[in-house]
């Protein structure tokens, strides 16, 4: 039934099927003659049950027969009144139509859908159905047409969750290896969980006894994957927080801001991590959730200051789906100079999940009301006026950059980010038992290792290790907090990389959120890879903090919510090949993607939404060099977007180009305001490409290096 | 049976083959030579087919164990022209018969019961009885059901469930965690082994190995161990100490042991686990080939005892036989089977009339009204060695049968019991633990009362109605002018005897093809039916 390798038909079996289409040929122009005349006599009926029989894939066929039928009944009911028993037996024979079509191919889709149909008109006897179910479950104890009629039929029969897991129950100790039967399970569970059923509650009992069971089959055969599956459904169930939570934010709570309306921040006096230019007399205000929300807005968000600049502001989804939901949020809030006092203190309060309305995509609330409190600074303009993207060229090299002194260290005691998740009581009881049973399944786990090498249960010790950490770590601070498993996860990752070369991306992946997370835990760890650009005292440009994450083999980007108050980040020297989640980092001005793996200018979409990135250096990656786009459905396409409205070919059009081809970088890059791009090492990267990027990049004074010669326009 | 008028004449005289004896291997032979286009005569003194493979009734049983004395000479008549007389005469093949009545219940049922005379015998859904069977067409006169469950008695005297399948594995209850995954993942090994993949062959040396000391290098556990030995490779053996043991289980053995196991858990759809029995008992073995080769021209003859064999006066050699109604019957070829004594005269190698018996073993046949283990009908249960006392030397092992096959009156359970000896008194210790460790027994005496509180606790143990034990001399086959075919012997299938059988046909018939492919008929409804989805044996 399963586990066979598809054949191509030998000669004979072709020509088997020639001879049998060949019968089927007249009749089906026959049937077509039926339907195109809306024939529906007994005669015509027949002939399509014929069909049917023969091949029961037919969805026009199957249609055929519901109209015939809706006919029938509908005209008999005109003329003359129709009994119960003749619309009884009208039913009957499509339900014997179906049968005869199982008989032939019992993973027929419309057969199904056919006798769904006839079932929920509610003229026909549904006794029968769960003895049918039993003769093809039997057959094929997988078949998920089966399942999912079985789901349906119980559904009609009323039959209770309870009985409905029973059946599972003996599916899966006939056959564990039954990912439908697991999954039945999970959804039936769920259901009874969520309803408190009797024998059903505590959550934290059902979830023990689950485990139990499905680590009989882990067990017995650990390369088996369905009860796995269902082992993670077990996991999320019992880790899961199910209400959206903000995570983090920037400005963090109880810091100071200081900001500068024209850029010339005299930043050697004021901590740098704090302190930035302002170009717009804007700044902006980061909401970190632990997953996507929606509903982030004026009403649910307060902002409370002595101005009243604060009044309807307008927040932002930080995603390129367009979707409305967003993980991260921002709005500006504007500082303009006319109204406020120099160096006065201007304390700001935000109030978040206060009202509802702020909603995860599976329709939990954010339960959990939030504030945080910040002072913003702004600093009078000083006569020297240097702005740093725009006077001097960013240069990556090493030799730009030195090892933070430890008085950073000592001077900024500010939390570089908020940890707001702490909201879980350590000393409750579910949380108590949380941390059992993760406890008790990694050691289970490790056990289970000893005696087979089992890729899946590496990955789930990865994942079980991971988990525990993160609940170790509430309600500890995150200065001083370290991941006590995380050498072994990356271990862990780099075994799974070698030993399943087929999925390696997924562990590379994997292995990138780890590290991350690893580097971001805490502050000491993370102020070992933040770096000043330039010498403080050699030049008037200083006091840049970069986060230098180079040679570290990510291929994603993860910890965001540790990251918002970066400005200037080095990513260059790994494997990247999507940047998802940087469109987090608001305050980002200067950003280094060189020498990764980025494959398209679509790719870069996170991009687009860093209002203040100045300064980005993509060279030697590989956009260009794959003609396919196999990641592109992973990233937007011109299908998405209004990409089209405001793309006029003539305006930038260049000489024996077709500047339609870079529609995807003119996507990317018509709303960035850069001063300064490097762009050499890809293969689109020619000369007529440059020529196209100045044309739609104004703002461009620096292009791979060289000092832009721009002529005035005419 | 002195009235030669009763027996009718049998014509033809001439024969390719005469055989006498209509146990299993005498019939598998009749068949096989019937199926080759032999003219085969087909002979046996019983009036029921089977001989020492039969299932019968209870009084029928008794009365067979216990006649089997050697036969009183007939008075031989001397043969006329150039031939010589020699008497055929038989040895006794069961001795120690010891038949226990608790309660008359049993005997009133007396026809009810089919009982096997060599159980417990079962068939592995993969194993050669049951190809042999779907070759030859005989499938078609049987029906076969699952034996329900194993058990195997652990160290501590309780019985657990032998995880035999990987669902088994899953579902067990007494293995850890741990546990499972080391068994299964030994399955595993087996199953690559078979495979054929080079990679994961198990090496030669290993393979040379006692069984024990392979299980110990793949880190099984002691508990493991013993659950493989003896429960599914069905040592009989102590492997423990491998350099006192009579009979080492070699790695080679064993593995082909688990695959025979392995390959028949999921032979048949219809099949729960690895094991099937006849309906009405084993004796429909014998008498399906008996059928299939009557079919093929063979002719039989029951009631019909052979008083002597004629040789040529000058040679000594055999040319035919001389039956109880006087008749003289000749033929190329002559097998007897095992209870008779082949003439000295005959016997070219050894004189010692005995020389091929290799052992005994000892049997039991118990009769109850409660099942071993509560909502089981059919199960397997082993006692390996040690577990029942100490000085236990071999696995006893323990077939329960129910009234669903048709061996018993419903209501009833039949036991059967078996292991091999090396002397009556071993034997018999073995089996009387075994009965103990099982049975509660009525004091003689008091009356029944064992079943009347049994739902109150069903931890009490099944009240013994009936018993029979008795000691079974082992033959081998020989190839001579005359051959002989084996007893039945101490396993659990007929694997053994089969291929002896095979290979007393191919020395007996060296251009003959065992049974060629063209005798197969068409399977009707309801019996053996191997589907290529490996399905269906049904009825």
């Amino acid at each position: 039934m399963h586990g066979r390798a598809r054949k191509t038909p030998t000669p004979q079996e072709e020509k088997a099927f020639a001879l049998k289409a060949s019968k089927l040929r007249p009749l089906q122009s026959q049937f077509l003659q039926f339907h195109h005349n809306k024939t529906y006599t007994k005669e015509a009926l027949e002939v399509c049950a014929k069909l049917l029989e023969a091949n029961p894939e037919y969805l026009t066929a199957w249609n055929y027969r519901k109209v015939a039928v809706e006919h029938i009944l509908s005209h008999s009911e005109t003329e003359t009144e129709i009994d119960p028993e003749s619309i009884k037996s009208i039913f009957s024979e499509e339900l014997r139509v179906t049968e005869r079509a199982f008989a032939q191919n019992y993973k027929s889709y419309g057969a199904w859908y056919h006798r769904k149909w006839v079932l929920s008109k509610g003229h026909s006897s549904i006794d029968r159905e769960l003895q049918l179910l039993e003769v093809f479950l039997k057959k094929d104890t997988r078949n998920f047409h089966a399942w999912n009629y079985r789901r349906f039929v119980a559904a009609l029969k009323n039959r209770s969750d309870e009985e409905e897991l029973q059946f599972t129950t003996d599916m899966i100790s006939d056959n564990f290896s039954n990912y439908s039967a697991w999954h039945n399970r999970s959804v039936l569970l769920s259901q009874l969980l969520e309803k408190k059923v009797q024998g059903y509650f505590p959550k934290e009992k059902v979830l023990t006894e689950e485990c139990n069971l499905v680590h009989q089959a882990l067990f017995t055969d650990p390369d088996d994957q369905s009860g796995w599956f269902y082992h993670l459904w077990i996991l999320d169930r019992m880790v899961k927080v199910e209400s959206p939570l903000l995570v983090s934010t920037w400005p963090p709570h109880g810091s100071s801001i200081n900001v500068s309306v024209k850029g010339c921040l005299d930043k050697s006096t004021l901590s740098p991590m704090t302190s930035f230019d302002l170009n717009t007399g804007t700044i902006p205000v980061i909401l970190y959730f632990s997953e996507a929300v929606e509903g982030v807005n004026s009403s649910t968000i307060n902002v409370e200051s002595i101005y009243d600049a604060t009044q309807d502001l307008i927040w932002t989804p930080l995603s390129t789906n367009n979707s409305g939901s967003a993980q991260a949020w921002v709005t500006y809030l504007n500082f303009l100079e006319e109204k406020f006092h120099f160096l006065q203190a201007n304390p700001l309060k935000v109030s978040v999940g206060h009202s509802q309305g702020i909603v995860s995509l599976n329709g939990f609330h954010c339960a959990h009301p939030t504030e945080f409190e910040f002072t913003v600074y702004v600093q009078p303009p000083t006569s020297q006026h240097t702005d740093l993207q725009c006077l001097e060229m960013i240069s990556w090299g090493d030799e730009n950059f030195h090892i933070c002194e430890t008085h950073l260290k000592e001077s900024s005691p500010i939390k570089f980010s908020y940890q707001l998740e702490n909201n879980e009581d350590n000393e409750s009881t579910t949380y108590k038992w949380k941390a059992e049973t993760i406890a008790n399944e990694i050691a289970l786990f490790r056990e289970l290792l000893s005696e087979a090498n089992c890729k899946i249960g590496k990955l789930t010790l990865a994942r079980l290790l991971m988990a525990h950490d993160v609940i170790m770590s509430y309600n500890k601070s995150s200065d001083t907090y370290k991941l006590a498993h995380s050498e072994e996860v990356l271990e862990l990752y780099c075994d799974l990389m070698n030993s399943d070369p087929s999925h390696s991306q997924f562990y590379k992946d994997e292995y990138s959120l780890v590290l991350l997370q690893q580097l971001t835990s805490n502050l000491e760890s993370l102020l070992r890879h933040c770096y000043h650009y330039r010498d403080l005292s050699s030049s008037s440009i200083h006091g840049h903090i970069c986060l230098r994450l180079c040679n570290l083999s990510l291929s994603r980007i993860g910890s965001i919510k540790q990251l918002l108050w970066i400005q200037m980040l080095d990513l260059s020297h790994n494997q990247l090949r999507s940047i998802e989640g940087l469109e987090a980092m608001q305050l980002l001005s200067c950003l280094n993607l060189s020498h990764n793996q980025i494959g398209t200018f679509s790719a870069l979409e996170p991009l687009k939404l860093l209002k203040a990135l100045k300064v980005l250096n993509v060279s030697y990656n590989e956009i260009g060099a794959h003609s396919v786009n196999t990641r592109r459905y992973l990233c937007s396409s011109p299908l998405s977007h209004t990409v089209g409205s405001d793309w006029n070919f003539s305006e930038f059009a260049i000489d024996s180009v077709d500047v339609a081809n870079y529609w995807e970088a003119f996507f990317i890059f018509k709303d960035l305001k850069l001063t300064q791009l490097d762009i050499i090492g890809n293969v689109v990267a020619d000369e007529k490409f440059k020529v196209f990027l100045l044309k739609v990049m104004p703002t461009l004074k620096w292009l791979d290096g060289v000092e832009l010669q721009r002529h005035p326009k005419p | 049976m002195d009235d030669t008028l009763s027996y009718p004449p049998i014509d033809p005289i001439n024969f390719d083959l005469i055989i006498v004896g209509t146990g299993l291997p005498e019939s598998i032979l009749a068949s096989a030579a019937s199926a080759a286009g032999k003219t085969v005569l087909h002979l046996d003194p019983n009036p029921f087919y089977g001989a020492h493979f039969s299932s019968l009734p209870l009084q029928d049983l008794a009365a067979f164990l216990q006649s089997q004395s050697p036969s009183p000479p007939p008075s031989s008549a001397p043969s006329d022209g150039n031939l010589t007389a020699v008497e055929l005469t038989t040895r006794r093949m069961y001795s120690d018969v010891e038949i226990t009545s608790h309660s008359p219940e049993p005997l009133e049922h007396s026809r009810q019961f089919n009982l096997d005379l060599a159980g417990p015998r079962v068939l592995f859904c993969a194993d050669s009885a049951v190809d042999l069977m779907l070759k030859s067409g005989t499938s078609q006169y049987m029906e076969f059901k699952s034996v329900d469950a194993s058990f195997v008695c652990g160290g501590d005297g309780k019985l657990v469930t032998v995880p035999d399948s990987r669902s088994a594995i899953f579902k067990d209850t007494s293995l850890g965690l741990a546990e499972k995954t080391r068994l299964s993942s030994f399955f595993k090994l087996v199953e690559g082994h078979l495979k054929s993949d080079d990679e994961r062959k198990i090496s030669a040396e290993d393979l040379e190995s006692p069984f024990v000391a392979f299980l110990s290098k793949m880190r099984l556990p002691p508990k493991i161990q013993w659950i493989i030995l003896y429960a599914l490779a069905m040592a009989d053996y102590d492997q423990s100490d491998t350099d006192v043991c009579k009979d080492v289980l070699k790695t080679r053995d064993g593995i082909n042991r688990l695959a025979l196991y392995h390959s028949s858990v999921g032979r048949f759809s219809n099949a729960l686990g690895a094991l099937i029995y006849p309906i009405y008992g084993q004796g429909e073995l014998p008498q399906g080939f008996c059928r299939r080769a009557a079919v093929k021209g063979c002719l039989y003859v029951l009631r019909m005892p052979v008083n002597a064999l004629l040789l040529d006066k000058f040679s000594g050699s055999y040319k035919g036989v001389k039956v109880a109604s006087g008749q003289e019957l000749f033929s190329h070829q002559m097998v007897l089977g095992p209870s008779f004594i082949v003439p000295s005269p005959l016997l070219k190698s050894s004189p010692d009339s005995l020389q091929d018996v290799r052992g005994k073993v000892a049997r039991g046949i118990c009769i109850t009204k409660t099942s071993v283990k509560p909502g089981v009908s059919n199960c397997l249960v082993i006692y390996p060695p040690k577990s029942l006392y100490p000085e236990q030397v071999t696995s006893v092992r323990v077939l329960q049968i129910g009234s669903s096959l048709a061996g018993c009156p419903s209501g009833m359970f039949v036991l059967y019991l078996s292991a091999l000896c090396d002397d009556a008194n071993q034997g018999k210790k073995s089996l009387h633990a075994a009965v103990n460790a099982i049975f509660s027994i009525p004091i003689s005496g008091t009356p029944d009362h064992g079943s009347t509180d049994e739902s109150e606790n069903t931890q009490v143990k099944p009240t013994l109605l009936w018993s029979a034990l008795y000691i079974q001399e082992m033959t081998t086959c020989s190839f001579e002018s005359i051959s002989s075919t084996p007893m039945p012997d101490g396993s659990l299938n007929y694997n053994d005897i089969l291929d002896a059988t095979k290979e007393l046909f191919h020395k007996m018939f060296p251009d003959e093809e065992f049974f060629p492919e063209t005798t197969f008929s068409e399977p009707e409804d309801g019996e053996l039916d191997e589907s290529p989805n490996g399905e269906s044996l049904d009825s």
